[in-house]
């Protein structure tokens, strides 16, 4: 009896893979060209990709910085020999111009720093893993950069050496310890920086002020006005109960802003006068009116929106229906028929002789408008939300208030964090809509720009500009509502 | 066991009001309402001072007056001697024109760049990503002024179509001319028409409707209803015999000779623009406010529409794919019987929002000076009557009714496909 075996004994030795299917080939041949059909949208990809590159990039690579008008512009590339080119003498003779408008040259630094302390004050709001001192650090290195641009004396020397002296030592502190000890310390009790939020509510009334300037003491005024608000809230809560002592601290600040806010500012004033010089709102332009519009409109949205949502939500039929009216009858009409409210009519709905702003105006109009977009948003989150969050919250025997704040709506807003978002990016990208009305934002700069006599004829680079500095802030800000849903994710995996 | 009984009612207090949750919420509403009834009635007190201290009580006979200002683009007929109202019409009319133009290459381009964003080949879905985020995150006014000045500065001027040796020519065998005023494109003529009709007289909103038009698209109707119902009879037949007979060559013919046959009887032809002195005549002539508005306005919203597009393919789980390919479907079928109808449940609410944005967004036209409801009523009746609060009422009811016809219709399409849940 033989013995055969048809079964292998030694296995054979593992091979490499044929070339073509690794490396750069196989990824070609997988990704690229796998059918004739995908052979040929690539094809097409890399000749649309090849003319935009080849068009744009010698065009883009043009000697015209320092032109005065197109007329040179022109010149100067006829002497390099080339066909066409960009115009870069516009930008860099205007930037200042599409940056701050008519915004007086001196006082520049106003509006740059503000600009800058928004992001200082935004990080905390924003960011959960950026610590308390590295808050507290950039806060200080942007008030010792600014004061190297601010007017000399003595004063800005001794300021300038204590803000050198607070930014070595928070650098130091910053580099010393690391994470893991900082937070092994704190959970033993050791004292912490205050937190930088507080900043943030600052920052609400210091940016106004810095825009606009003027005394002070107004923007002083305003926030004593929610300190006193809140006091009367404490006080009362005891002997008058939650709601009497609600309304009322609703009231009294309102009051004190209408009637005793003028006068304390002016009496603080006297005693110790302290402001910036004025900056009235017309000299506002370019991308810091975008931005001072846009940035109001949504802090002020958000929360207007919130409640706009609860209010189609409730159960009360009359807040519901006069929700529902509203919200309906912005959605139903275009921003810019509301800009044009926001230009002629509201001085005719207001008491006679009532004349303000035309930038606080379209702030308004801007508002009402993002709040009733944030209302459907929300209440997409809210509708999202299962049956059996709002029943475990009754079932804890929560009121309303507290079931809304501690159950639903940190979970309804999660929901529609992208929503949010794409609320917020349109509505800075519909700031432009300002031009329409005559604001001079980055697109009515760019009219005046083109109607200028030495820059008649220019298009791309100018309107290429500010789609950059358009793209710049929305790209960031749809990146970063990308980042909060991964980090807010709470499902396992 | 224990009964629970309601608490005995005591007495009503007027401290319920505040403490009891009965009528708490009564009272809340109440206070709600009289607190918006004091706003509106303090506005409306407000306004009429203020109109009363200016002279001008609120009226709306200036919608009768004569408008003396020309619109150079136009669906209806119109002179400078028509009233307001006529001008309003026009300018709705233009609204409803580029809302709809807008509306339906948005569609195409944005499904089209969303499936492509889809696709495996990696250079494809990143161009189409480039397209996307450079859309979406650029202001749509800056689109719109931009599309408008390359189109002015680009395109040549219709002088320069002339002479021997003209510096630019007529595209498309001599039919179409793109010059820097705007396209001239043919224009379909019939030489035996069959008339207008014309609607409400001599009235301010009287238009003529073509009854070639008419003729024209009810054929097309008959014909789609039976070809439809070829499909259904070779259903039938499917479902009865397990084959399903060769029905293409039938629809095509029921859609193609019908048309052709009506075209011929009504001596259709195109008539073509020509170069008459120093501007085209003949054809049809889109101003380039109006093509800039068009273009940009559906390259932007098309942005949006990709993204809506797929995400509601991503939205489907990847088991339908399977399950589908499992059951022996070829992936054509997959893709119209399984992904598609699934996938159009989750895109056409957000598509119905867009279309409401792209007919709000056309608003802007009064950048470039497209005559549409915001450049006449709201833009030069406004300026030339001085009648702010009217114009602007009734140019806000008037998007308000074009929004909520719209959302109305697409909600009705929403529910025909919406998921039965049983």
């Amino acid at each position: 009896m033989t013995k055969l075996s048809y079964v292998r004994t030694e296995m054979l030795p593992e091979r490499e893979p044929p070339t073509s299917a690794t490396g750069v080939i196989g990824w070609m041949r997988q990704n690229l060209f796998n059918g004739w059909m995908n052979s040929l949208l690539t094809l097409i990809s890399l000749a649309v990709i090849f003319w935009l590159v080849a068009g744009l990039l010698p065009w883009f690579w043009s000697p015209t910085w320092n032109a005065g008008s197109l007329g040179q512009c022109r010149e100067i590339i006829a002497e390099a020999g080339k066909q066409s080119g960009a115009c870069w003498g516009v930008i860099n003779e205007r930037w200042p111009q599409m940056l701050f408008g008519f915004y007086p040259q001196d006082l520049r630094l106003r509006p740059t720093l503000a600009f800058f302390l928004l992001f200082v004050a935004l990080i905390p709001v924003l960011f959960a893993m950026i610590s308390r001192r590295m808050n507290w650090l950039l806060l200080v290195l942007v008030l010792f950069a600014a004061t190297f641009f601010g007017p000399g004396g003595a004063v800005m020397t001794v300021l300038q050496i204590v803000l050198g002296l607070g930014l070595a030592w928070l650098a130091w502190t910053v580099v010393a310890t690391d994470r893991a000890d900082r937070a092994a310390q704190i959970k033993e009790g050791v004292k912490r920086l205050p937190n930088p939020l507080i900043f943030s509510a600052a920052f609400v009334f210091l940016m106004p002020w810095l825009l606009w300037g003027g005394s002070v003491w107004v923007p002083v005024g305003v926030a004593l006005g929610f300190v006193i608000g809140w006091l009367v809230f404490r006080l009362l809560n005891a002997l008058i109960g939650s709601l009497a002592a609600l309304i009322l601290a609703i009231v009294t600040p309102v009051l004190w802003w209408l009637f005793l806010n003028g006068l304390f500012a002016s009496a603080m004033q006297a005693v110790l006068p302290y402001g910036l010089e004025p900056v009235p709102s017309r000299l506002f332009g370019g991308l810091l009116l975008s931005v001072t519009i846009g940035v109001t409109a949504i802090v002020i949205s958000l929360p207007m929106g919130i409640m706009l949502a609860l209010g189609r939500q409730s159960d009360l039929l009359i807040v519901k229906s006069l929700s529902v009216i509203f919200i309906e009858f912005i959605r139903g009409v275009p921003l810019i028929t509301l800009l044009f409210v926001a230009s002629v009519l509201l001085n005719i709905f207001l008491p006679p002789g009532t004349n303000f702003d035309i930038i606080l105006r379209v702030i308004i109009m801007a508002t009402i408008f993002a709040a009733a977009y944030m209302a459907e948003v929300v209440r997409g989150g809210l509708a999202a939300l299962p049956k059996g969050q709002y029943e475990a919250a009754d079932a804890l025997g929560l009121d309303y208030w507290k079931a809304q704040r501690l159950i639903i709506m940190p979970q309804a807003l999660k929901i529609s964090i992208p929503g949010i978002v794409s609320t917020f990016i349109g509505l800075f990208k519909d700031t432009t809509l300002v031009s329409i009305i005559g604001l001079l934002d980055p697109i009515g700069l760019s009219t005046s720009i083109r109607a200028d006599t030495n820059w008649n004829g220019i298009v791309w680079e100018l309107y290429g500009f500010v789609a950059l500095l358009f793209f710049i802030f929305t790209f960031s800000m749809s990146r970063y509502s990308m980042y909060l849903e991964r980090r807010l994710r709470t499902d396992h995996g | 066991m224990t009964t629970l009984t309601d608490p005995a009612k005591g007495a009503f207090r007027l401290s319920m009001l505040i403490y009891d949750s009965r009528y708490r919420s009564i009272t809340i509403q109440i206070i709600a309402l009289i607190a918006v009834l004091t706003l509106i009635g303090w506005l409306i007190s407000n306004t009429a001072s203020n109109l009363a201290d200016l002279g001008k009580q609120p009226s709306f006979g200036f919608l009768g007056e004569a408008a003396g200002y020309d619109i150079n683009q136009r669906l209806i007929d119109y002179q400078n001697q028509d009233t307001h109202l006529r001008a309003a019409f026009v300018g709705v009319l233009n609204t409803l024109l580029v809302a709809a133009m807008g509306c339906v290459t948005a569609t195409i381009i944005g499904v089209f760049v969303g499936v492509l964003r889809l696709s495996k080949n990696w250079v494809v879905a990143r161009l189409m990503t480039l397209y996307v985020e450079t859309f979406r995150n650029v202001p749509v006014l800056l689109w719109i002024v931009f599309t408008m000045a390359v189109l002015i500065e680009t395109l040549p001027a219709p002088n320069q179509f002339r002479g021997a040796t003209p510096e630019a020519t007529m595209l498309l065998g001599d039919t179409v001319a793109l010059t820097n005023r705007g396209f001239y494109v043919p224009e379909p003529l019939f030489s035996r028409s069959i008339g207008d009709i014309h609607l409400f007289g001599a009235s301010p909103l009287r238009f003529d409707v073509s009854l070639d038009l008419i003729a024209v698209l009810a054929t097309l109707i008959a014909s789609f209803l039976i070809a439809s119902l070829i499909t259904r009879r070779a259903d039938r037949i499917q479902a009865a015999t397990g084959v399903r007979p060769r029905t293409w060559h039938w629809r095509l013919a029921v859609i193609v000779l019908p048309l052709a046959a009506l075209l011929a009887g009504l001596g259709f032809y195109l008539g073509h623009p020509a170069l008459k002195g120093f501007n085209f005549q003949g054809g049809v002539y889109m101003r380039n406010s109006l093509i800039a508005l068009w273009l940009a306005l559906s390259l932007y919203t098309a942005a949006f529409i990709a993204e809506i597009v797929r995400a509601g393919i991503l939205a489907i789980s990847k088991g339908q794919t399977e399950a589908a390919a499992a059951l022996g479907l070829r992936p054509r079928r997959v893709m119209s019987l399984v992904i598609l109808p699934q996938a159009l449940r989750v895109i056409i609410p957000p598509l119905i929002s867009q279309y409401l944005n792209l007919t709000k967004n056309s608003s802007l036209a009064i950048a470039v000076g497209y005559m549409d409801i915001t450049g006449t009523l709201m833009g030069i009746t406004l300026n030339q009557t001085g009648r702010e609060l009217e114009t602007i009422l009734i140019g806000m009811l008037i998007y308000l009714t074009i929004s909520l016809t719209i959302s109305f219709v697409m909600n009705v399409y929403n529910d025909a496909v919406k998921l039965r849940e049983r």
